[in-house]
């Protein structure tokens, strides 16, 4: 009868911490937001300071990586789509297929789930190694809300800095397949980059950045949660650290799929 | 005797963790100007009881009140007035480490108040010469040693003249001589600037050194209040196994263990 039970028993503790984690991690997002905009009545105001500082690590530091991936995926897609476009003779479609697919899909994919391995696993191991040598406590006897102080900045930072992260992204991507395919498809790389523009509509950007900021939304959230609920010390900060980063690409792909579903019927 | 209103107020306080009962329904009262010692030995349920003080952990059961203001039960804004009026250094100290010894002290002058940079900064420079730190501020915490951790966290739980000081094990991991120091300087404190002080502590010559009354706590109950002598002199066999560093005796039933070694009712 255990064999049975056991492992229903252990699926139903598993879902029950999953909903408990999500319910924790929602509470995270209220309680933030609130205080971002209400806490300066509450004696708990926002640091702009900290936002900045939050936005530098986020979003700067992280522009040479961006850089280098989204340029190596452009290049990629360039090569991909001609090759495959060329069997059925469209390869003229070259630069529609790769804008589209950049500004909708693989830049917000790429730089979130880029953030997510960078930014969200520090906000994990930094919110852990808090908790863990009572930091965060120390902040709360002291009077400081660790969610306006440690949650809410890296939120507003993160909905800022990952969709201009993401634009960014895209204009390198599609200047990487201009480059690649420009030769190929007998124009220059700036005819290539201005066609590329022509062909794109705002609704494409505009889909790539929602999925940004749910993806922003996602990372700090997950980021911050797992940072709170470590224990264990130095072994369990390691652990909620790939947690962190692991849970985050999960859920930024499934959320890209059920975005992709809804968006382009 | 005081017949002022006690600063903390415990009643019939009441904690788990999970199944395990840690306290089991703790009076308690701490009066201005005392400085009362938590003594037991481990698992006795006195950090459990500082963190219900704190306002760290919401009691189950029973009622914490710091300055007559039930901490369950305060607004948001009764509880950041709570806050400003008390100060904690705890046991590693949870300094922030990604700041200098310096911006940690005047870490809650910044967040709460609105007094200019210059004017924090010369508050945290006076509480770090206090503590005996002068000249330390640009020091990061981990170039600092374990009693000097503790006096930076000491300097910035002061920084906003508290009036209710809390200690968590202030002597833990020193050695004797910084140990004496770091009572010394508790006394010092509580002359000088008038300070309530609570210290949870198993070091009994640290807290019968620094103690006005000490309570003892010994599984989730209170096994007394009194002076430093009335503990001295308690005929309660518990109190004397604590003071004279006598361990529990632990009664193992064979039959019992095996049973649940193995995992059968039989």
């Amino acid at each position: 009868m255990e064999a049975l039970t056991g492992p229903l028993a252990k699926i139903g503790r598993g879902a029950v911490g999953a909903l408990s984690g999500m319910g924790y991690a929602a509470m995270l997002l209220v309680e933030s937001l609130y205080l971002a905009v209400w806490g300066w009545r509450l004696g708990q105001p926002l640091r702009l300071r900290a936002v900045f500082e939050q936005m530098r690590q986020v979003g700067v530091d992280a522009l040479p990586i961006v850089c280098l991936l989204a340029f190596t995926v452009g290049i990629m897609l360039g090569i991909q789509f001609i090759s495959a476009l060329g069997e059925f003779g469209a390869q003229s479609q070259v630069v529609v297929a790769v804008a589209k697919s950049v500004t909708r899909e693989f830049g917000a994919l790429i730089t979130a789930i880029l953030v997510a391995g960078r930014s969200g696993s520090a906000l994990a191991a930094r919110i852990g190694s808090m908790t863990v040598s009572q930091e965060v406590d120390a902040l709360a006897v002291i009077g400081i809300n660790p969610v306006r102080y440690l949650v809410a900045p890296a939120l507003i930072a993160m909905l800022i800095m990952l969709p201009l992260l993401t634009v960014f992204a895209d204009a390198v991507a599609i200047f990487g397949a201009a480059l690649y395919s420009a030769p190929a498809l007998d124009v220059t790389p700036t005819a290539y980059m201005l066609q590329s523009m022509s062909l794109l509509d705002p609704g494409d950007i505009g889909q790539g950045l929602a999925k940004s900021a749910v993806f922003a939304l996602l990372i700090t959230l997950i980021g911050v949660s797992t940072g709170f609920s470590v224990s264990g010390g130095a072994e369990g900060v390691g652990r909620a650290t790939t947690r962190a980063v692991v849970l985050s690409i999960c859920w930024i792909i499934v959320a890209d799929m059920i975005f992709s579903f809804f968006l382009n019927r | 005797m005081t017949t002022a209103a006690p600063l903390i107020e415990v009643e019939k306080l009441e904690a788990w963790y999970g199944k395990r009962r840690i306290l089991n329904g703790v009076d308690f009262s701490v009066h201005a100007g005392e400085i009362r010692v938590i003594m037991g030995g481990s698992g006795s349920g006195k950090s459990t009881l500082l963190r219900h003080m704190l306002g760290l952990n919401r009691p189950l059961s029973g009622t914490v009140k710091l300055f007559g203001i039930d901490l369950a039960a305060a607004s948001d804004r009764e509880k950041l007035d709570v806050r400003k009026r008390i100060g904690v250094s705890f046991q590693g100290g949870a300094l922030l480490t990604s700041m200098t010894v310096g911006d940690n002290v005047a870490l809650p002058l910044r967040e709460l108040t609105n007094l200019d940079e210059q004017t924090i900064r010369i508050m945290s420079r006076i509480k770090l010469e206090v503590v005996n730190l002068g000249g330390f501020q640009d020091l990061m915490p981990g170039q600092l040693s374990g009693g000097m951790i503790k006096r930076a966290a000491l300097a910035r739980a002061i920084v906003m003249d508290p009036r209710l000081l809390f200690f968590d094990e202030p002597s833990a991991g020193l050695d004797p001589v910084v140990s004496a120091e770091l009572d010394e300087l508790i006394l010092r404190l509580r002359d000088a600037l008038r300070m309530t002080i609570v210290v949870v502590t198993h070091e009994l010559e640290s807290a019968f050194k620094i103690a006005d009354t000490i309570t003892v706590l010994d599984q989730g109950d209170v096994l007394m209040t009194g002076t430093t002598a009335e503990v001295r002199a308690a005929d309660n066999e518990r109190i004397q196994d604590l003071l004279n560093r006598r361990p529990r005796e632990i009664q193992v039933d064979a039959d019992d263990y095996l049973r649940r070694l193995v995992g059968t009712s039989a």
